[in-house]
């Protein structure tokens, strides 16, 4: 078994994967406390269907720039990605909290929306070769083996960008808190609760952005979603459970990508159902150490 | 000087009036009791002051070196905050926060004004404790600590004692009344409890179809006066 994973290692498309995932995979669970607690999982919900769209929209363009070729250079890819995801996010966050229009409802026409509008425009004639349609949308929305296409490019832009979240993170730490333990009570004394709370949507959406090449759409929400809820069942400060979060997320990331590579699996799917299992065992010892 | 004052305020929601035309001013050092019905505006009122809404007309002023941002604020529990993970000293630390502004952590100072208010509050031991395992009455003395950072000068509490057993009452009015007596901190509660606010306040605010502003005594004149008018029209 350690043969197959130090042969592997060998290659630097494996090394890079293995450190855009751990990176994307501990950015994802540091906001995934106050994503829980807040009750904004919806916005990392459709802001995954939306930058599906908006994947979908880069590829045309950059086809269309590119003499309809299609192109799968993500870090270009970025460039068109990031901004519409980051606006959608500013988006949701407003219609999603404002009760009078329904947000749940505008979430759900702007999350469907952008993945309809995405798959047709994948489907648009324009491509010479568009054979493989259903592969891009299927590796665009579950993730795919096609992190192992990574350029040295790809990996120094998600490291840069994994930094600046990691940074973001530290110094807003004890807003966040404050913001979400009680946002009446910290907008009361003088902190501006919808500053943070805008930073919050803008920070999920680049992490979004950057684990979507590698997870998938569909899956990214996972894992920002069930390190910080393993580490919820069983401890009790703030700081403990986001610590516990970011190591778990970043184990789990690590056992799911070497066992994706030992058993054949997607990468993606593994991952998660690397964190189920991690979920279910915390849910026990939290179960067990209630008693 | 008036450390808070309220003139014509005309507070509802969407284009509704619920209270309108409402003025009365808190001196430092008062314990004022805002009594009413249900839905009859205390909590819009309170958050008015507190700048968390705008009031549809009427205005509110600070002086006498109090500053609208320093006010410290006791509110309602809510859903969020009975499933949160989060340490006694978390809490009672984030009472700073509105302090910091773009200073990313807390000071040694602030720290251990924090750990004076926990011990204030009676909370000294339970500062590892998780908030969420606590009883209803160490709940409020943690949020009321948190409180007690924001602030030195002027306490908003709304419903302090909701849901409390009345042994833990008594010890929060006592922990209140202490904060109003020896550290001089003027007190603007929301209450159910009559008998308590006659008890412990200075001031009472009744609003609702009428509206009564004036101090305790005025105020059981007023109400004396209420119940004969009642029972002359009843017959």
């Amino acid at each position: 078994m350690f043969e197959t994973l130090s042969y592997y290692m060998q290659f630097s498309q494996v090394r890079y994967a293995l450190i855009v995932g751990v990176l994307v995979a501990l950015c994802a669970s540091l906001l995934g406390v106050t994503l829980v607690l807040k009750r904004f999982s919806f916005i990392g919900d459709g802001l995954s269907h939306v930058a599906f769209g908006a994947m979908a929209i880069s590829t045309i363009t950059g086809a269309l720039v590119s003499g309809l070729q299609p192109v799968i250079d993500s870090t270009n890819n970025m460039i068109i990605v990031m901004p519409i995801t980051v606006l959608s996010a500013v988006l949701l966050l407003r219609t999603g909290r404002n009760a009078k229009l329904k947000g749940d409802a505008a979430v759900a026409m702007i999350s469907v929306g952008a993945l309809a509008v995405g798959y047709l425009l994948m489907h648009l004639d324009i491509f010479p070769n568009n054979g493989n349609v259903a592969g891009d949308v299927c590796t665009t929305l579950f993730g795919a083996s096609n992190i192992l296409t990574l350029t040295a490019n790809d990996v120094g832009f998600c490291i840069v960008v994994s930094l600046l979240v990691i940074a973001a993170f530290v110094f807003l730490y004890n807003k966040l808190f404050a913001v979400t333990f009680d946002e009446d009570f910290a907008t009361a004394t003088g902190t501006n609760a919808n500053v943070y709370n805008l930073m919050i949507a803008i920070i999920i959406a680049v992490i979004i952005v950057i684990s979507m090449n590698f997870v998938g759409s569909l899956l990214v929400s996972a894992l920002i979603i069930f390190p910080a809820l393993s580490a919820m069942r069983v401890l009790k400060s703030f700081k403990a459970v986001t610590l516990c979060a970011a190591c778990l997320s970043v184990f789990c990331a690590s056992l799911g990508f070497f066992l994706s590579l030992l058993l054949e699996t997607p990468l993606g799917a593994t991952m998660v159902a690397v964190n189920i299992v991690a979920f279910g065992v915390f849910a026990l010892l939290g179960a067990v150490k209630s008693r | 000087m008036s450390q808070l004052i309220c003139q014509n305020l005309t507070l509802g929601y969407e284009g509704q009036k619920i209270l309108s035309d409402l003025s009365f001013s808190v001196e430092s050092g008062d314990y004022l009791c805002i009594l009413g019905e249900n839905g009859s505006g205390k909590t819009t009122l309170m958050k008015t002051i507190l700048g968390l809404r705008k009031p549809m007309s009427g205005e509110i002023r600070t002086g006498d070196g109090l500053n609208r941002r320093s006010i410290g604020y006791l509110p309602q529990q809510t859903m969020v905050q009975k499933d949160f993970p989060a340490s006694v000293r978390e809490i009672v630390l984030s009472g700073f926060q509105g302090q910091c502004g773009l200073r990313p952590f807390y000071t040694k100072d602030e720290k251990q004004q924090a750990e004076k208010n926990m011990a204030l509050m009676g909370l000294s031991g339970m500062q590892k404790r998780c908030y969420r395992e606590l009883s209803g009455g160490q709940q409020q003395r943690v949020l009321l600590a948190r409180a007690l950072c924001a602030t030195e000068k002027m306490l908003l509490l709304d419903e302090p004692v909701a849901g409390l057993d009345p042994k833990v009452t008594q010890e929060m009015y006592r922990l209140i009344e202490q904060l109003n007596k020896e550290h001089g901190i003027t007190v603007v509660m929301i209450s159910h409890d009559l008998r308590a606010a006659l008890q412990f306040a200075n001031k009472i605010l009744h609003i609702g179809d009428k509206v009564f502003f004036g101090t305790r005594e005025a105020y059981l004149r007023y109400a004396a006066a209420q119940r004969e008018e009642g029972s002359c029209t009843h017959v």
